[in-house]
């Protein structure tokens, strides 16, 4: 299922409603790098909400889609990452390191309106 | 089979016959060998008394119920005061030798009695000796299972001390099994209560190995997963002198000295300014 894209303002909002096969999360990588060309987005919030689940190579996309939209001029952050999923994702030794996250929507939309880069930015 | 209980029958009322002597002489043999050191000769000669009259009962009966109730009672009172396994089961094997002792000095004119007489005597007696064993073991198993429920369910305070702020105290020696419950309790109050900061204090903990501190840093790591930062507390010099010597990777961690300066560093990032309620008020009229 292709990932609804959302344009709130200066921001863009992927919202994952189910669970994501390899290549919807390429086609979301896709998608997300050529839109936020075209509506001069400066952040992006990815919810992951809904997932159970996240394992390396959704780790290692949503990584390199980060990577990819701070080259197009985009700040990214991950939201909703579950207590469980987050425990797994760091004893598999997945750690999304350099990208931004937040606990939801609410708190994405803060940590990208932040003027200053520092303080309680934890993006390494 | 009429024939062993025939004999079993005889027996009991020979053990009943020479009960005092018999009772005396498993006594002096238990001071003998130094068990049960923590009870008093009142208290040992007492249980002494019950135990044999609840042996003979079982070589009567058959029946170890009466037994095993009264094993368990004996081990919940004799635990708190740290009589040992291998106390009891010493205790019990002295009887057994002490009444064979005494059935053999009574048929030793003949032996053909004397060996169906133990035939008799030694299953009913190993049953009783296994019964006493397990019935105390039993006991201290459960009361060891108790104490973990209790320690566990102390271990892991979890506090909102500001809107956004919360502290994990951590008290005691850390397990895996502690480490990976309290991250549960962590990442779980990160997102019951929104939190943007946590400081986790470990002065309370005396010491830390290497499986410990990476589940310390695998927590600030899934903290950091749920958007919010981690600031460690209370290292004491020997746990920083063990982190630095295993090469632990603290480069993840925010670490400061104590609880108080790691809440005004969580206060900092969250933007709080702590001031003198004087100066507030003057800046307030100044607006």
């Amino acid at each position: 299922m292709r990932v609804p894209i959302l344009k709130q303002y200066d921001y863009l909002v992927a919202s994952i409603q189910s669970v994501l096969s390899d290549e919807d999360l390429l086609l979301l990588r896709d998608d997300l790098t050529e839109r936020v060309g075209q509506y001069r987005s400066k952040g992006v919030i990815i919810d992951v909400t809904v997932l159970d689940l996240v394992d390396s190579f959704a780790t290692r996309t949503l990584r390199a889609i980060a990577h990819m939209l701070k080259l197009r001029g985009a700040e990214t952050v991950i939201v909703g990452i579950q207590p469980e999923v987050a425990f797994a994702m760091v004893q598999l030794g997945l750690t999304l390191e350099g990208v931004g996250t937040a606990l939801d929507l609410e708190e994405g939309l803060a940590y990208l309106k932040q003027p200053l880069k520092g303080n309680l930015r934890h993006a390494r | 089979m009429e024939n062993s209980a025939g004999l079993l029958r005889e027996l009991v009322a020979h053990l009943r016959q020479n009960r005092t002597q018999l009772r005396e002489e498993w006594v002096r043999r238990i001071r003998e060998a130094k068990l049960l050191t923590k009870m008093t000769d009142e208290e040992i000669f007492s249980e002494a008394t019950s135990v044999y009259d609840n042996y003979v009962a079982v070589l009567e009966t058959g029946s170890v119920e009466a037994l095993q109730a009264y094993a368990r009672d004996l081990s919940e009172r004799i635990i708190p005061r740290g009589v040992e396994t291998h106390e009891v089961l010493g205790i019990v094997l002295l009887l057994r030798d002490v009444l064979a002792r005494s059935l053999f000095k009574k048929y030793q004119g003949d032996f053909e009695l004397l060996s169906r007489v133990f035939d008799a005597y030694e299953p009913a007696a190993n049953r009783i000796a296994n019964t006493v064993g397990v019935s105390f073991v039993d006991q201290r198993e459960r009361v060891i299972r108790q104490q973990q429920q209790a320690i566990l369910e102390l271990s892991t305070p979890v506090l909102q001390v500001r809107e956004r702020l919360l502290i994990l105290p951590i008290i005691g020696v850390i397990d895996t099994h502690r480490a990976r419950q309290l991250t549960q309790q962590l990442l779980l109050g990160i997102r019951n209560n929104r939190a943007k900061v946590v400081v986790v204090d470990i002065t309370g903990v005396p010491a830390i190995d290497s499986a410990v501190a990476n589940h310390l840093v695998q927590t600030v790591e899934a903290s950091r997963l749920m958007g919010a930062s981690v600031i460690i507390t209370g290292l004491s010099s020997e746990i920083a002198q063990t982190l630095v010597t295993i090469g632990v990777d603290l480069s993840k961690m925010n670490a400061v000295g104590d609880l108080q300066g790691g809440i005004e560093e969580a206060e900092r990032l969250l933007g709080y300014r702590a001031a003198p309620a004087e100066e507030t008020k003057a800046q307030a009229q100044q607006a």
